[in-house]
């Protein structure tokens, strides 16, 4: 075994393991509010993998969690840490809510439109908080926080107005029109609301790796995350590459909005749900920020998600208990570094200390 | 008119009280190194404990359950402060991420225990007297503001703290343990934020799952609007209080609510980039302390 798989490996029995460990602590939990873990966790998995539907909702929940994983992974590779996918989806689904029913196109060419203005309003939304970190020094977590908050106001405000505005009670947009929607992968289950988007998700994956993997301007963007000085001395324009990044980033995360409303609610809500721009972060902590790592944490928080609602309907215990495990998950992941060192510390002390009992247990034979 | 004005004043100080708790929170901490956008979750978590332990200690006396409610919310913070410090001092994992984590974490928990115990994801809980509301909190935030100022400046322990912030390789050598100072910083910050939830809460009457609805968040703005000196995330936080306060008078009116929500958030923004002064935060803010920096 080359040391390249031990590593993986060695990465991956410590996600499983930080996993267990959560579920553990969720089982804790579940014992305190006087609930049953076995029949808890027994709920949540057939609510995520127990039939057809099922998977259908898991790979739901999942979708809009890739794209984010994916965006706040993309720009950490830059060095740069996106807080505000939150916003950049926010933004991008009330101007596809907009473009969606506004526009009257042919099918193929209005998701085309769909997916673009996505692209772009996520990528300009993000553009703000990299140009700020480029060219002022601007820590982007705070900006990208701030960005947040600005769009859940703004998208606030426009939902309200009559030019966007559904006749009635609810605060939400008019229906996007049926040329605008992802189809619906109705074969798998007759209301499931999973659609085409995952199929995007999937192909951005496969994008994301490329570029990184074996473009020029993936690996000008490790360089500079990696070192940004270095990455100027070697002729990398380093400024130009954040902002390049955060871009891409914020239009990944825009995406998720895209999916959210074409595919899933077929309109913009006011307010949006929060969460799933947050969540990304977990995901691509998880999935170490790579492409293909990001599918397969979405998919787990995905399957808790719709393991949850399970949970919620068929026990006492609220669905909340996920967000626990989740958030445990988290703490553990972001412990790593230092819990394995810790590990490797413990293993070589022991060995040690056994040779040092051997060379003594020798010494007294002589 | 005059009454206007009143009202107006009033308002303003009851919606910046938890953003004093919380931003001075926040100060205690970044000052010391440690990045806290937890704040969102220690405020949410100070909106459910105390309340909580009144509403399960309905019935006993009134002296009683307002006691164990404040001292309840005291462990509560304390106990959150601990676990986000041990994991983001001692296990050295990144500020950012866990502070996230935390803020999912209470989010699920106030949910879970309020559901079990009083099988609702919102409760109503006992009556407070109305001098909570209208002098202790403010006058505890009043004075917790002079005393951080002075603790900050004027003491040894203020010294330390911002040094440890600042470049704690530089003060370990002279002595001062890191570790044990941003133990205490987060420790404090983790009380502090816990009682601006609780005015939260005490203020409404009740608990409802979320309730700090982002507070945390504004109050992070405010402690870099008030570029992290005490008298400037005093006067933040008042400013974004008063934003928060005529957003109430000004329904309806020509300029749209969700513009004046969003001005703490663009002031914020404008002050990073430099148009209004410099906003420097500590320069260790957010980076965990390795002792040995060889292998």
């Amino acid at each position: 075994m080359n040391s390249k798989t031990k590593n993986i490996l060695v990465e991956l029995a410590f996600s499983v393991l930080a996993i267990i460990i959560s579920f553990m602590i969720g089982a804790i939990v579940i014992l305190f509010i006087k609930g049953n873990p076995l029949e808890v966790f027994g709920t949540m998995f057939s609510g995520a993998f127990g039939s057809l539907s099922n998977f259908a909702d898991t790979l739901e929940y999942a979708t809009p969690l890739m794209f984010t994983g994916m965006a706040v992974a993309f720009a950490f590779r830059a060095g740069l840490f996106n807080i505000g996918a939150e916003g950049q989806l926010y933004a991008a689904a009330f101007a596809v809510a907009v473009v969606g029913f506004m526009l009257k196109l042919p099918p193929f060419l209005h998701i085309t439109v769909v997916i673009l203005t996505a692209l772009i309003v996520g990528g300009l939304w993000a553009y703000v908080p990299g140009v700020l970190k480029a060219k002022l020094g601007v820590h982007e977590v705070i900006t990208t926080i701030m960005m947040n908050y600005i769009a859940l106001d703004l998208t606030n405000y426009l939902t309200m107005r009559n030019v966007f505005k559904q006749p009635g009670q609810i605060p939400q947009t008019k229906d996007i029109l049926h040329s605008a929607q992802f189809g619906t992968m109705t074969f798998l289950s007759k209301y499931t609301h999973l659609n085409s988007g995952i199929i995007i998700a999937v192909v951005v994956a496969v994008i994301v790796y490329f570029v990184i993997a074996r473009m020029k301007l993936g690996y000008e963007i490790k360089v500079t995350g990696y070192n940004s000085n270095a990455a100027a001395y070697g002729g990398i324009n380093n400024k130009n590459k954040l902002i390049i990044a955060m871009v891409i980033s914020g239009a990944i995360a825009g995406l998720a909005g895209a999916e959210q409303v074409a595919g899933v609610m077929h309109h913009f809500v006011s307010p949006f749900p929060v969460g799933i721009g947050f969540m990304g972060i977990a995901v691509a902590l998880l999935g170490k920020n790579d492409p293909f790592g990001v599918i397969a944490a979405a998919l787990l928080f995905g399957a808790l998600s719709a393991g949850g609602t399970q949970v919620d309907t068929m026990t006492t215990v609220p669905r909340e208990v996920i967000d626990i495990i989740q958030a445990i998950i988290i703490l553990f992941v972001a412990s790593e570094v230092f819990l394995r060192k810790l590990i490797v510390q413990r293993i070589k002390q022991r060995k040690y200390r056994k040779m040092l009992e051997q060379s003594n247990l020798e010494q007294l034979d002589v | 008119m005059f009454s206007t004005i009143l009202v107006i004043a009033l308002a303003t100080i009851q919606s910046s009280i938890p953003l004093l708790f919380a931003g001075f929170a926040g100060l205690f901490s970044e000052r010391s190194g440690v990045v806290n956008i937890a704040l969102e979750g220690f405020l949410l978590l100070g909106a459910f404990s105390g309340a909580a332990i009144m509403q399960a200690m309905n019935g006993s006396s009134q002296t009683l359950y307002i006691t164990a409610g404040f001292l309840g919310t005291i462990v509560a913070g304390a106990l959150l402060a601990l676990l986000f410090a041990v994991v983001v001092i001692t296990l050295k994992a990144d500020q950012i991420v866990s502070g996230v984590a935390i803020n999912i974490f209470v989010g699920g928990l106030t949910v879970i225990l309020s559901q079990a115990f009083f099988t609702a994801r919102s409760f109503n809980f006992p009556e407070v007297p109305v001098f909570i509301k209208t002098y202790f909190f403010p006058i505890l935030a009043l004075l917790i503001a002079a005393v951080t100022y002075f603790v900050l400046y004027k003491t040894r322990f203020g010294l330390r703290l911002r040094a440890v912030g600042e470049n704690p390789l530089a003060a370990d050598t002279l002595g001062v343990n890191v570790v044990k100072m941003r133990y205490i910083a987060v420790i404090i910050s983790g009380v502090l934020a816990t009682f601006g939830g609780a005015y939260i809460s005490i203020f409404a009457g009740s608990f409802a799952k979320d309730m700090s609805a982002g507070r945390g968040y504004i109050a992070l703005a405010a402690l870099i609007f008030g570029k992290w000196k005490p008298k400037g995330v005093f006067f933040a936080a008042l400013i974004f209080g008063f934003f928060k306060a005529i957003e109430q008078f000004l329904q309806g009116g020509v300029i749209p609510t969700q513009f004046i929500q969003m001005i703490p958030y663009l002031m914020t923004i404008i002050t990073l980039a430099g148009f209004i002064g410099r906003a420097t935060p500590p320069a260790a803010d957010g980076i965990p302390y390795e002792k040995e920096l060889s292998e």
